[in-house]
């Protein structure tokens, strides 16, 4: 399994996101390591395909596919719930559906 | 503290399509300058509170204004026309204006959204930050900028002066 957390510096919400990733990743005994990848300008976010910070693949699935074809932009991403709320980081249960 | 000690002057474009100057607050015996854009999940999750805070205090005289710095061209979704939108659609009870060269952003030393600036009745910053202390509204423990307003109110210092704004960055222009 690949793990990838990229991320922008100028967004604060990405250690969060790690935390939680990581905590997950450990509950589920998955021992693959989170490839940490800065994006620095927008050139590189239009090379990833970057719609915000943080933006999480797994085995290159992107956790919240609704958001994943957003224009590239270095921005924090905001992540829409079912019941109407926006976040910016991915809800457990996000991790969760794609670790599974 | 932010850098700045009163209040700057302003004329901006609102959302209500006219504009509004700092005079026109005079009356408020506390006005709050608030850092925002539209496409920060950050102000997403406060921005409700910011509203109910204006909604909470309107019958003291308070208000709330709201400004957008950021940059549109980088960031289209921070346009004057998307915060027309933003605002019919949250249902802000706050101004909400442009300021488009960025200048008051610059005078306020801004570096987030949202972003607090609490001035008195003599339009002095007696505090400049975050609007509580999490992002999620259930696990809060200290409302700072609701304790900053009613301090500003009674005439007494805010308990907390300042604090780390948490937020996305201001936009600026390259």
């Amino acid at each position: 399994m690949t793990v990838e957390l990229l991320f922008w510096q100028g967004c604060p919400s990405y250690p969060e996101a790690k935390a939680l990733l990581e905590q997950l990743l450990a509950e589920r005994g998955i021992e693959a390591p989170i490839q940490m990848r800065e994006v620095r300008n927008q050139a590189e976010a239009v090379e990833l395909a970057f719609p915000g910070s943080p933006t999480i693949r797994i085995d290159g699935r992107d956790v919240d596919p609704a958001g994943a074809g957003s224009p590239a932009a270095l921005a924090c991403r905001v992540y829409r719930f079912p019941d109407g709320r926006t976040s910016p980081i991915p809800s457990r249960q996000q991790l969760e559906e794609v670790l599974s | 503290m932010s850098g700045v000690e009163t209040a700057p002057t302003f004329d901006l474009p609102g959302v209500d399509r006219r504009n509004h100057s700092l005079e026109e607050y005079a009356d408020a015996p506390v006005l709050i300058l608030v850092q925002s854009c539209n496409h920060c999940p950050y102000v997403l999750a406060w921005e409700g509170r910011i509203d109910a805070l204006q909604r909470e205090y309107a019958d003291r005289g308070v208000r709330i204004v709201a400004i957008n710095s950021n940059d549109a061209a980088a960031y289209p979704a921070d346009s004057f026309e998307n915060m027309v939108e933003h605002a019919r659609e949250a249902g802000y009870s706050f101004d909400y204006l442009y300021d488009e060269s960025q200048e008051i952003a610059r005078v306020l030393g801004s570096e987030r959204t949202p972003e607090a600036f609490v001035f008195d009745a003599d339009r002095r910053l007696v505090y400049h930050g975050a609007v509580d202390d999490n992002r999620e509204e259930a696990e809060v423990t200290t409302h700072y900028l609701h304790d900053a307003i009613a301090a500003a109110l009674a005439g007494e210092a805010p308990p907390v002066a300042d604090t780390p704004p948490v937020g996305c960055t201001v936009k600026w222009r390259s």
